[in-house]
């Protein structure tokens, strides 16, 4: 009888739970890091492993596997050599466009079968506590400055970097750039005084303001943050108010995106995408866009493609400008 | 009392069931591959890192701290009963030691050996418990010309003050600095010695290469060397133990002497093996009756091991609070700390209470259980040397395997550390020594990224690192150090010329 009830249930199960879909995976799936533990990416996985395990959104279990190797470029070449796999799924932010332009790793993103677009990060004009106190005054500072005024950030050649010179390109003033291994340690170096400014994500920067160590000068994006909740003891994201209303015409966004091994088929692409579309619906992924200030998003097909190619298109004209593109 | 209600609270983290079980678990790992030859602290503390991942960084760094402590007492085992250190650091411990064995008095010096490491150690922890507070603020002065100040003293010590040849010191280092530059250059952002090789991407993981160098060259020399184990039975009852503990305050000078050494050498990148045989040789100086040294004296016990373990213990201090590991185990430490996403430097001190207060309970309360442990374990862990090498050695080699692999799943690992393994066989048959290849390995990347930083933010002023109080300081004793030795000889110059004048 308990055998029997068994197999009924084991085929009901087989028969409602999925009905749109031919194929879900049978193996545990690997959600692939393109960075080290405890950066945003990796949060952001096991945020996504936590809620689809307790939404129950996939009966197989989703294992983080962490490849930061190379600033991320170990995450992108096995991407690449798992062609056909539909058990790996890659979260790439902009490297994927930036990383084959200046350190020439043979990838490019065309290769990879796109999921959908989950999110974007923002990107803020930081200072220390003790530093100007507006982007005017900030501006005219690094301008009036003898020696090196320097701006920290992530990596070389990279988001923050390109960030840096689009200032220098709108704004005239000169800054020093000096490369961290990671936005903490970026952080860190501001509250010592080490750097003079940095253009952190929200998150990266997240601890430090609310010990009131760092200022917000301004976020780099067409409107403010939506997020209206006190973080600090007196400022919300939303009190951030954007470059442009303060005279500095920067705008700039960077992509959170899931991806696929290349010769994935429809159905294996279908399975994910609407996977990925439930995560967006469940409160660990609200509550996670929330605390780390990111601007919701949901892209997929043609909208994605066309998204994709703009955003490359934008990169990479950057990074023409600014020189870092590998010869 | 700041530094005492954190520590409570440490203590308060620290009693589950949970945690203490993992203490359990992690000292007697711990004392088993102190008790390997071939394995011991840093070899341990590496394979058995990977075993961790999944826990929460507080019960992992408990778990591996004890792996470290038991490896510590572990390896003076080896030492008395069989005249093979499983440790550099222990090599010490047999001149003494193992003649007291011979004589029969192998449970005394057992004893001995255990009571003073742990003398050492809780010293040590004391030390700790009441600088690290200061440290953390301290250390948030620290820029790029800062680190890279410190990072030159710690280079500069191991040439200056290190026992090795100099020159072959230098070629380690430069090897190991060299291999560190492979993968990623994070202020160019381009590649480099790759060789368009996918796997060479992530660069060499210094805890592959770790393994190699010291577990798998360990096996092949001993292979080489047909070592035959032939070990001393050892029982402990308490009536030794007793009689060895009332002899205790007989020489306090010693064991002070020892632990002051052990933690400033700790601290200062000197090391556990200098500690050592400084603690050894001070002792026999100061000695009324230097000639019964290396004939079974119990002093001779005594000031290694306290020397040795004030000095493991206290390393921890540096890697915590700036992230400077002061040891080779306190170097894959740190690495194990990255991984947990817990970047070691003063925030960690600000941001992770819990987890640095718990790590410091887990000092006091680790070496109290260790002590007991090892008292009452000791013919246990003999028998393990009764096994023939012939089975125990494949299954070294396999466990070294796997924490190889498991680092970073790469199958390639597992050829790297091979790879390093002859290259450590290598290097101990020309007597290069292994420590600062693998110091170049772990800090070279950083040294290099602070160098360059620091000439970036000062446009290219070498200046820079005189620029303040603090990085002038460092700077100029790191120059010292490289020096030392010409310094010392200068000096013995002088008096020279200036007693016969005196005369």
């Amino acid at each position: 009888m308990g055998q029997f009830a068994k197999i009924t249930a084991a085929i009901a199960a087989i028969l409602f739970s999925t009905p749109a879909f031919a194929w879900e995976p049978t193996k545990p799936v690997e959600i692939v890091v393109a960075a080290g533990a405890g950066g945003a990416s990796d949060q952001m996985a096991r945020m996504m492993q936590a809620a689809i395990q307790k939404n129950n959104l996939m009966k197989q279990p989703m294992v983080v596997s962490l490849k930061g190797g190379a600033s991320g470029a170990e995450a992108l070449m096995y991407m690449k050599s798992s062609q056909g796999d539909p058990n790996k799924v890659l979260i790439a932010y902009s490297l994927i466009y930036m990383l084959p332009l200046s350190a020439k790793i043979p990838f490019n993103w065309r290769d990879l079968t796109p999921v959908s677009v989950i999110a974007l990060d923002q990107f803020v004009l930081w200072d220390n506590a003790s530093g100007p106190k507006t982007v005017k005054d900030f501006i005219a500072a690094a301008k009036a400055a003898s020696a090196p005024f320097k701006m920290g950030g992530t990596g070389s050649k990279r988001e923050d970097n390109v960030l840096t010179v689009f200032m220098e390109q709108k704004t005239g003033a000169k800054f020093s750039y000096l490369p961290y291994k990671s936005g903490g340690e970026a952080a860190t170096q501001l509250v010592g005084g080490h750097i003079e400014s940095n253009v952190n994500n929200p998150s990266e920067n997240l601890e430090v303001w609310r010990a009131g160590q760092v200022r917000a000068l301004c976020v780099f994006d067409k409107e403010r943050i939506s997020y209206k909740t006190k973080v600090t003891d007196t400022q919300s994201w939303n009190d951030i108010p954007t470059c442009k209303e303060e005279g500095l015409d920067v705008q700039y966004l960077m992509l959170r995106a899931m991806f696929l091994p290349g010769k994935v088929t429809h159905e294996e692409q279908a399975f994910y995408v609407d996977l990925f579309q439930k995560v967006t619906q469940t409160p660990e992924y609200k509550d996670y866009m929330e605390r780390q200030a990111l601007k919701p998003i949901f892209l997929t097909g043609k909208d994605m493609i066309q998204f994709l190619e703009d955003d490359d298109k934008q990169n990479a004209t950057l990074m023409n400008e600014a020189g870092f593109v590998a010869k | 009392m700041e530094a005492f209600g954190l520590l409570l609270h440490g203590f308060a983290v620290l009693l589950t069931w949970k945690t203490l079980l993992l203490m359990m678990v992690g000292l007697v790992l711990g004392i088993f591959v102190g008790v390997l030859p071939g394995l011991g602290g840093p070899n341990g503390v590496a394979i058995l890192l990977p075993l961790t991942f999944t826990m929460d960084p507080t019960s992992a760094i408990v778990m591996l701290s004890c792996i470290y402590w038991g490896a510590l007492f572990g390896g003076a085992i080896t030492s008395i009963l069989f005249n093979i250190p499983g440790e550099a650091w222990s090599v010490a411990t047999t001149f003494d030691g193992y003649p007291m064995a011979q004589q029969g008095r192998a449970a005394e010096a057992l004893t001995a050996a255990f009571t003073s490491s742990f003398i050492g150690s809780l010293v040590a922890v004391l030390l700790i418990t009441f600088l690290a507070p200061m440290i953390s603020s301290f250390a948030l002065k620290f820029g790029p010309p800062e680190f890279f100040a410190v990072y030159l003293l710690t280079f500069c010590s191991f040439v200056g003050l290190g026992r090795e040849a100099k020159h072959k010191t230098v070629i380690s280092m430069s090897l190991g600095l060299l291999l560190a530059g492979v993968g990623m250059d994070t202020v160019s952002g381009q590649l480099r010695m790759t060789f368009g090789s996918a796997e060479l991407l992530r660069g060499i993981n210094f805890l592959v290469a770790v393994i190699g160098l010291f577990g798998i060259s360990e096996i092949l020399l001993t292979m080489e060397e047909r070592l035959a184990l032939r070990g001393h039975a050892a029982g402990i009852s308490l009536r030794v133990v007793l009689s060895v503990w009332k002899d205790l305050p007989k020489y306090w000078m010693t064991l002070l002497r020892s632990s002051f050494i052990g933690c400033w050498l700790g601290i200062t990148p000197g090391g556990a093996i200098a500690a050592s045989f400084m603690g050894y040789n001070l002792a026999k100086r100061f000695s009324k009756d230097p000639e019964s040294f290396g004939k079974g004296r119990i002093e001779g016990v005594f000031a290694p091991e306290t020397a040795a373990h004030a000095s493991g213990t206290s390393a921890l201090l540096p890697m915590l609070a700036l992230g400077i590991p002061g040891s080779g185990t306190a170097a894959i430490l740190l690495g194990g700390l990255m991984v947990w996403g817990l970047n070691p430097g003063p925030l960690l001190f600000v941001e992770h209470k819990d987890f640095v207060w718990g790590l410091i309970a887990s000092m006091y309360l680790g070496n109290v259980v260790g002590l007991v442990l090892v008292l009452t374990t000791v013919p246990i862990f003999a028998s393990i040397l009764r096994v023939p090498f012939a089975a125990v050695a494949p299954m070294i080699v396999v466990s070294c395997a796997i924490g190889a692999y498991a680092i970073q799943n790469a199958m390639f690992d597992i050829w790297l550390m091979l790879g390093f393994g002859v290259v450590g066989y290598v290097f101990k048959k020309i007597s290069i020594p292994l420590a600062p290849f693998t110091l170049a390995l772990v800090l070279g990347n950083r040294a290099e990224d602070a160098f360059r930083l620091s000439m970036i933010g000062s446009g290219g002023d070498m200046t820079v690192f005189w620029s303040n109080g603090l990085v002038g300081t460092i700077t100029t004793l790191a120059i010292v150090l490289l020096f030392w030795p010409l310094i010392d000889r200068a000096f013995a110059g002088l008096t020279r010329l200036v007693r016969p004048a005196r005369a």
